[in-house]
């Protein structure tokens, strides 16, 4: 056998020399940047729509930052609506960890060093002790989702007619997305059924753990739900205003 | 290209501080991290400590860091890592020698969740228990754990913060859900979530849910039922009262 003697030990050599994550081939730094790229994006476009722009409808079509369209004054009508959604996805439990990870490095990948700093008390302190409010922001978002499922309908009605547009198409797509995002929630999990201990013992808990299922179903693929949807807002709000600005033309096929 | 020889690294020394050490090691087919520990045991450095048993991936005793990642090292092929890599001991624990670390904290955790505790009905019942195949599975996934601890080695509220007073870790969370799910446990563990367990100090990051050898979707399906479950009580209202009149206050307070 080729063998050797131990060579010298590394002089300055720390105990863990570098950390290498075996289930992914991305380098450490790459998800992080991505949610900081993304989310920071998305975070300026929103601010810019729901604080200072005022119209958001292309007939049939309404902006997601506008639904349900309700104009007081000379407020923007996106700010009596973009909360809930904004507190929906600040507390939800995936996008948790993306900031987490992203924006203050607790921790930025898995098993490596963090950063020192202040004591590190996780979410038993504010602001983020209110992530445990989540349901109360689920609540919200899903009476804006029935909205934007009545505005997905209402996208395929030209003037009493039937039609498919590509913002139509758009719309129901988003709809979609955001209701798949919405149901397959952590809080809606544990509220459909995931806080019984039986499951078997009664009519209501046999429905209960149906129901539970299907929302696991969609729960899984949370993150990815979360991300479709959010490129879905953003990507209708977008065409929508290139609509009114004369941009582009909604091609239509019209009954 | 076949391996032929690895580049192995082995983090040598005791609480006082160590160092890697460099050994040169014949490869063979098939060869997992342990392979090539042993062998230097066995061949090269007979007082190398490396804690050890069933080399299927199943006791949990070979738990370390290969490449500064949490792995079992009867799990992990060598060829992953193209003739070189460095094992060293957990660092969320105190070292005792090399590759041994001491765990012991995590078995007095252990012993501070109450246990199983059934009805008085169904302890003092002659018949045999029926539970529905529906209200097991969920809690079967739970029993799978084979206390490698490596969830608790990557939780960086342990290992970066080391808040072992504050929050008992990914093991502990999953136990007490295997017990608060189970459909004829009558405890209930939510203060001692709230309180001396931490759930609070878990900022859902999912590092547990990767490294789990056993695949327990740790995050998913027990820190975040449990964080509702503690939200049920100590965050909504609502439901706080909905369930001290309905069916959890069946529930006994844990002492």
């Amino acid at each position: 056998m080729a063998l050797s003697q131990p060579v010298d030990s590394e002089v300055s050599s720390p105990r863990r020399p570098r950390v290498r994550n075996p289930y992914s081939r991305l380098p450490n730094w790459l998800y992080p940047a991505f949610v900081v790229v993304a989310l920071s994006l998305f975070g300026i476009f929103a601010i810019w729509v729901v604080f200072f722009q005022h119209e958001g409808y292309y007939a049939p079509y309404l902006s997601p930052f506008y639904s349900p369209l309700i104009k007081v004054g000379p407020i923007p009508p996106g700010v009596w609506v973009a909360w809930a959604p904004l507190v929906f996805r600040l507390t939800c439990y995936y996008y948790r960890k993306a900031y987490f990870r992203s924006f203050f490095g607790h921790p930025r990948s898995c098993a490596v060093p963090e950063r020192a700093g202040r004591r590190y008390r996780g979410e038993t302190v504010f602001p983020w002790v209110f992530n445990n409010f989540h349901r109360f922001a689920f609540y919200a978002t899903v009476v804006q989702v029935v909205f934007l499922w009545f505005d997905a309908i209402i996208a395929f009605d030209f003037g009493g007619r039937f039609g498919i547009g590509l913002g139509s198409v758009l719309m129901l797509a988003n709809v979609v997305l955001l209701s798949g995002y919405t149901f397959g929630c952590h809080a809606f999990r544990h509220l459909a059924g995931g806080d019984l201990d039986c499951f078997s013992c009664s009519l209501a808990a046999r429905a209960r753990h149906k129901l539970w299922r299907g929302v696991t179903v969609l729960n899984i693929r949370h993150d990815r739900w979360a991300w479709a949807s959010l490129l879905t807002v953003a990507g209708t709000d977008i065409y929508i205003r290139l609509l009114l600005a004369g941009v582009l033309h909604d091609p239509r096929w019209v009954l | 290209m076949e391996l032929t020889s690895l580049d192995l690294k082995i983090w040598r020394g005791d609480a006082k501080g160590g160092d890697l050490v460099s050994y040169r090691v014949p490869v063979r087919e098939g060869m997992v991290v342990l392979d090539a520990v042993l062998w230097v045991q066995a061949n090269m450095a007979s007082d190398l400590a490396v804690r050890w048993n069933c080399k299927a991936a199943k006791c949990g005793s070979c738990s370390a860091e290969i490449d500064g990642f949490p792995r079992l090292m009867c799990k992990t092929p060598i060829d992953e890592y193209g003739g070189r890599l460095s094992v060293g001991p957990m660092k969320a624990f105190p070292v005792i020698k090399d590759l041994v670390t001491d765990v012991s904290w995590n078995y007095q955790v252990n012993k501070e969740i109450p246990p199983f505790t059934p009805s008085d009905k169904d302890l003092s019942s002659s018949e045999p228990w029926r539970m529905q195949q529906k209200d097991v599975e969920r809690v079967m996934e739970f029993r799978k754990c084979i206390e490698c601890f490596l969830c608790q080695d990557v939780c960086h509220v342990l290992r970066a913060h080391d808040l072992k007073g504050a929050f008992q870790g990914p093991r502990a969370m999953v136990r007490i859900a295997s017990l608060e799910m189970h459909p004829k446990d009558v405890l209930d563990r939510r203060p001692l979530l709230k309180g001396k367990a931490g759930i609070g100090y878990c900022n859902v990051s999912k590092c547990c849910t990767e490294v789990c050898p056993e695949h327990i979707h740790i995050t998913d399906n027990a820190i975040i039922p449990l964080k509702e479950r503690m939200d049920d009580v100590y965050f909504d209202p609502v439901r706080s009262l909905v369930n001290r009149l309905g069916g959890r206050s069946r529930k006994r307070p844990a002492d």
